[in-house]
């Protein structure tokens, strides 16, 4: 079971939270002047990262808040979770 | 090497099986190939078999990052079946169904693919609408399907807990008596020892680091044991084949995720049928060694770990301790996770890719063991005539360009 840090209850247990995927992925400004090429980028690409990478996650056995987390997906380690409007930190190695 | 009966098994007895050759060789890697493909799973091992068996071109190379059959083939629940919802899958896992009962007599291995049956039991009014709608298409794609009623189901599986009064009771189920398992090291194996009979070399421990392209054609790739050039590399890469699409500069609609199973100790036959059920989420078969085997759902967070959360298996064997309770005591035995290569829609990937003589298959997601020998089939004939079967056309990745998709989400009978 993991242990995640929610910015807004602190470390609490995995059951509660639910995972939303990437983060950082916006939604694009002028729809009207996207290519399908580019509408499949946004809506079906993905980085599929192995390694560190910055994801949604809702604490929603909590607070039901959601928030970013960097975590690493081959060991499952959490780096640091901040405020989904917050910027992207720095990629860590 | 040769064929194995009933005679060889009877004089490797009586000589105590001390001059049973190898079944496959280990090959140094040669300079180049006409064909390399990318993961010694059961999907490129499947490929590298038709492409010597259908197609002709034996100078081909599969090379493995592990030991053959170490990946998902050797971590997933064994179930074989074909009844989706979708005329395209439907097809194409039916092509795979035909392939699987005669495909112990085409390799000269014994896969153990036992026709048990599977049931896709329906727990609510909407389980069952989807139901009579699954099958009733399987059954115009000429799919064999019934629908059962809970009294059916308790005299197929007595042991199944059919109570009106269960928190999710078992209202019925469609059954697919033309599905059931198969021993899925024994297809690796198979696979492996009859690709490698007509000069296939499989080469082990070999990672792929990087695919070298040179004007938009590929020219083989770089691995841990020097570079392997190549006129066509197909990736079979499961988990990782977002991973390995990035060296080739392509983006994929893939995420890879856990997805776990367990078995038990191994006990009396007590379960001769598969049973899935969607809504509460688990699904059990009984193997031929007396193991049950038991699959959970994908855990809800991107991992390339093999190994997932136990509050998903927690919530599994609720699941089966609900409709089995007779199964509340046995003790497990073993537990292990796969990487499986989720699609939006998911439906494989088996596509020509931006880069000549660069080919995909990926995206089975948690199902495909049962597509086996179809998966290769199609993509051997893919990779041989740079063109998609019939079967695979609609399976090409700029489906997700144009719009249409193959939504078995759900509509398969498992939600995941």
């Amino acid at each position: 079971m993991l242990l995640i840090r929610c910015p807004w209850c602190g470390l609490r247990e995995e059951a509660e939270f639910s995972c939303g995927g990437e983060a950082h992925i916006v939604r694009p400004l002028n729809p009207d002047e996207l290519t399908d090429e580019e509408w499949a980028d946004y809506l079906f690409m993905r980085d599929n990262t192995k390694g560190w990478q910055s994801e949604q996650w809702i604490h929603s056995g909590g607070c039901r808040r959601w928030f970013n987390a960097q975590r690493d997906t081959v060991t499952y380690k959490f780096g640091a979770t901040y405020k989904h409007t917050d910027p992207k930190p720095e990629d860590r190695d | 090497m040769k064929n194995y009966s009933i005679f060889t098994l009877a004089r490797h007895a009586l000589d105590r099986r001390k001059s049973w050759s190898r079944a496959w060789r280990d090959p140094t890697p040669r300079p180049s190939y006409d064909v390399v493909i990318v993961g010694g799973g059961g999907h490129g091992l499947a490929t590298a078999y038709y492409l010597a068996s259908e197609h002709g071109i034996t100078n081909i190379a599969v090379v493995e990052k592990g030991w053959i059959g170490g990946g998902n083939t050797g971590r997933n629940t064994t179930i074989v079946r074909s009844n989706y919802l979708w005329d395209e899958a439907a097809h194409l896992y039916e092509k795979s169904l035909v392939l699987w009962e005669s495909l112990s007599q085409e390799l000269n291995f014994n896969v153990m693919f036992s026709q048990r049956g599977v049931m896709n039991l329906g727990h609510n009014l909407q389980d069952m609408r989807d139901i009579y709608r699954r099958s009733n298409a399987n059954m115009l794609n000429g799919i064999d399907s019934e629908i059962l009623t809970a009294q059916q189901i308790s005299e197929i599986v007595p042991i199944m807990n059919t109570s009106p009064y269960a928190r999710y009771p078992v209202l019925g189920a469609s059954f697919q008596r033309r599905g059931g398992i198969a021993r899925h090291d024994a297809v690796a194996w198979g696979f492996a020892r009859a690709a490698d009979r007509r000069g296939v070399d499989i080469i082990q421990n070999c990672e792929v680091t990087g695919i070298r392209r040179g004007n938009g054609k590929v020219e083989g790739v770089e691995t841990t044991r020097g570079f392997i050039g190549a006129g066509k590399v197909g990736v079979v890469a499961a988990g990782h084949s977002s991973v390995i699409a990035e060296m080739a500069g392509i983006r994929m609609p893939i995420e890879s995720h856990p997805l776990q199973a367990l078995v038990s100790e191994p006990i009396k036959p007590i379960l001769h049928t598969v049973v899935m059920s969607n809504a509460v989420h688990g699904y059990i078969s009984q193997s031929d060694k007396g193991e049950l085997v038991i699959g959970a759902g994908v855990d809800s967070y991107l991992g390339y770990g093999q190994r997932g959360s136990f509050s998903t298996i927690e919530g599994n064997i609720t699941a089966i301790v609900e409709l089995f309770p007779i199964f509340s005591r046995v003790r497990m035995l073993r537990h292990w996770g796969g990487i499986v290569d989720v699609c939006p829609d998911a439906c494989p990937i088996i596509s020509k890719t931006s880069v000549d003589g660069l080919y995909f298959n990926c995206g089975w997601g948690t199902g495909g063991f049962k597509a086996t020998p179809g998966s290769g089939w199609v993509f051997a004939h893919t990779i041989a005539r740079d063109e998609p079967h019939r079967l695979n056309a609609a399976f090409g990745i700029d489906r997700f360009v144009s719009g249409a998709l193959i939504d078995e989400h759900g509509a398969a009978g498992v939600a995941h």
